[in-house]
């Protein structure tokens, strides 16, 4: 790595228009230059007021490409969304000051309930057994295994599989009439299950699709922790006579409870988003969440007022309450988090 | 691939009570088994995708379903590749995914090297916020962004999908905490004396060490961008210059008058060059995911 460095040193400075318009114009190197001795240098004064202009204003510069984006395609249309959500507005039209009206319609309205309801519920469905299967799946992998690479690649397949090519396979397999998994139900003598006109068999499926996703992605994540576990504090447990499931409750599970913590954080707030996988699950009728609404998530409701109905207050009011949910979700788990600290050993 | 045995050089070896748990256990036939149970859950979709798409519309959609390749996979690629567009929505979707992976990975290295060594005001706050802002849904922008590129005429060209994502915070925050312990400050601090001003400093010693990390970020990157939905389906449309999951809505919507085969094999097109990528570097890429998440 030094060789870098010495390379830097000796290297003769870039020209000034390969430079990055928010840098300084490159100082010299500071090397002895001999036609330099004797005179009092003003150039030596320029460089180093220019190094010292260098040594402050750079970080702002290299992080500035990062506020500036989030400034122009985050917060600011976050606030727009904001002001948005206090008016009616048709796209293209001018917008009329309506005060808090459009959150009062939404919660005079059956359809925003729904919609929040079965974000809740496929939110439940999707998150609470994929991290529960993710943790298992982890600690079999932890194991010493023959061709480990191959079930850690395997598991993570689903990952490199989008959304959309997720839920087009998974809508086939689910299909009511000649679906496999009504095929191998029918078989099993449990009969026809309706994937998709009923409420709860079409969240299942929807949930399996994002659980099926994600779930290796948790699993290695948890992996990566349980390899950081001292292996001290399971002989030691050994030694007690802990037997391996107590090992693994009693050590494992408290010892990478802040990177469960993690995993829970994300996939929450993924779920709380979730559109692509009910909007295509539901195929002509995928808008809607389904032909009764039956799983019609916030971001679909969202989507369906702006951009179906046309009604941008609308649907920006809705887009503000998903910001509330999750402020709240944030702030259950700080509190949960500060009892924790309060008194270690209360329930997970 | 047999394994020596070799007692795990961390902890003194058992002398008695139970087995301890962890790595240096061996695992059983039922391990085994479970885990072919999950590769099987993982991969039997991807295979099915791939029967379903060499068969014919008709034999798609009939029960029993097929579980062994069919005969017509190559006339359903080169339909949905012709026909559908599949072609163009890979093309699009390469250059989408290729300039935000590399945007997002120099930026985010120029910033987390910022954020990990460089001593500025405000810099624990600034960093807090960039972390803070990785919970904000876009569901919460789309709406004037929307707006914006409707006035722009952007509506169906690429850059209205890439400039928005040209940094993430997600990669800032993962390139501090690998430069954090990975690059020795000396090493800045020499190049400093040395007279080097801050981007040759960058391109010196910062981009050489920092380069496992730059490619594992820069898959990640790709991947995330190779299958984002939400606003690139606001942004473009099927008919338009669509990414390969804009194209896929539109075929599961029913846009063309398609069959099964060829939607399915749409999704397959969509899905094998990652999976390629994964099969090739799957190592690098499960390495990444972890170095990213662990570390809090």
């Amino acid at each position: 790595m030094a060789t870098s460095v010495t390379a830097a040193a000796g290297d003769s400075p870039p020209p000034r228009d390969a430079a990055h318009p928010s840098d300084p114009a490159p100082p010299d190197p500071a090397r002895p230059d001999p036609t330099d001795a004797g005179r009092p240098s003003r150039a030596a004064a320029r460089r180093s007021r220019l190094y010292r202009w260098d040594l402050k204003a750079t970080p702002y510069a290299f992080v500035a490409p990062f506020f500036l984006t989030f400034a122009a395609f985050g917060l600011f249309p976050l606030i727009y969304t904001g002001w948005l959500s206090l008016h009616r507005v048709e796209l293209g039209g001018s917008a009329e000051w309506k005060g808090l009206e459009n959150y009062t319609d939404l919660a005079g309205s059956e359809f925003f309930w729904n919609a929040l309801a079965n974000t809740f519920t496929i939110g439940v469905l999707s998150t609470v057994p994929q991290l529960l299967m993710a943790l298992g799946l982890a600690h079999l992998l932890n194991y010493r295994l023959r061709g480990r690479g191959f079930f850690r690649v395997a598991v993570l397949a689903p990952y490199a599989t989008s959304i959309a090519a997720a839920t087009l396979v998974f809508a086939q397999l689910f299909n009511t009439d000649y679906g496999m998994i009504n095929t191998f139900l029918d078989w099993a003598g449990v009969g026809k299950v309706d994937w998709e006109a009923s409420k709860w068999p079409a969240q299942i499926a929807i949930s399996v699709i994002v659980t099926w996703r994600w779930t290796g992605y948790n699993a290695l994540i948890y992996l990566a922790a349980m390899q950081a576990v001292p292996q001290d504090l399971y002989e030691a447990a050994a030694l007690d006579g802990a037997s391996r499931w107590r090992q693994f409750v009693s050590v494992t599970v408290p010892s990478i409870r802040p990177t469960i913590l993690f995993t829970v954080v994300v996939s929450t707030i993924g779920a709380t988003q979730l559109f692509g996988e009910p909007m295509l699950y539901g195929g002509s009728v995928g808008i809607s969440g389904g032909s009764g609404n039956q799983f019609q998530t916030l971001s679909l409701l969202m989507y369906e007022k702006g951009w179906i109905t046309g009604a941008l207050g609308q649907a920006s009011a809705v887009a503000w309450v998903m910001l509330l949910l999750l402020l709240l979700i944030g702030a259950v788990r700080t509190l949960v988090a500060r009892t924790h600290r309060k008194n270690p050993g209360a329930g997970a | 691939m047999k394994r020596a045995h070799t007692t795990d050089a961390t902890g003194p070896k058992r002398r008695l009570g139970r087995p301890a748990a962890g790595r240096q256990h061996h695992a059983g036939p039922l391990t085994y088994l479970l885990l072919g149970l999950a590769a099987l859950v993982s991969l039997f979709p991807l295979y099915w995708n791939l029967v379903a798409a060499s068969h014919t519309g008709e034999r798609v959609v009939e029960a029993p379903a097929p579980l062994l390749p069919g005969p017509r996979l190559f006339e359903n690629l080169s339909f949905a590749w012709n026909q559908v567009d599949m072609g163009e929505a890979l093309i699009n979707t390469t250059v989408v995914a290729g300039l935000v992976a590399l945007s997002t990975v120099v930026f985010s290295t120029l910033a987390g090297f910022a954020f990990a060594k460089l001593p500025f005001r405000g810099r624990g706050a600034l960093l807090s916020l960039v972390v803070a802002t990785m919970t904000i849904p876009p569901q919460l922008s789309v709406i004037p962004l929307y707006q914006i590129i409707t006035d722009l005429g952007w509506v169906d060209q690429l850059q209205s999908v890439v400039l928005p994502s040209l940094v993430a915070a997600f990669g800032v925050f993962f390139m501090r905490q690998f430069l954090v312990e990975a690059l020795p400050v000396e090493l800045v601090e020499a190049a400093r004396m040395d007279g080097a001003h801050s981007l040759r400093v960058v391109w010196h010693v910062v981009f050489p060490v920092a380069r496992p990390a730059m490619a594992v970020l820069g898959m990640l990157v790709f991947v995330q961008s190779w299958n984002d939905f939400f606003w690139p389906f606001i942004a473009l449309t099927p008919d338009g210059s669509p990414t390969l999951q804009v194209a896929l809505a539109g075929l599961g919507a029913g846009n063309h008058s398609v069959d099964q085969a060829v939607v399915l094999t749409g999704a397959l097109i969509s899905t094998l060059p990652l999976l390629l990528v994964f099969a090739v570097l799957g190592k690098h890429i499960v390495g990444g995911i972890t170095a990213g998440a662990v570390k809090n």
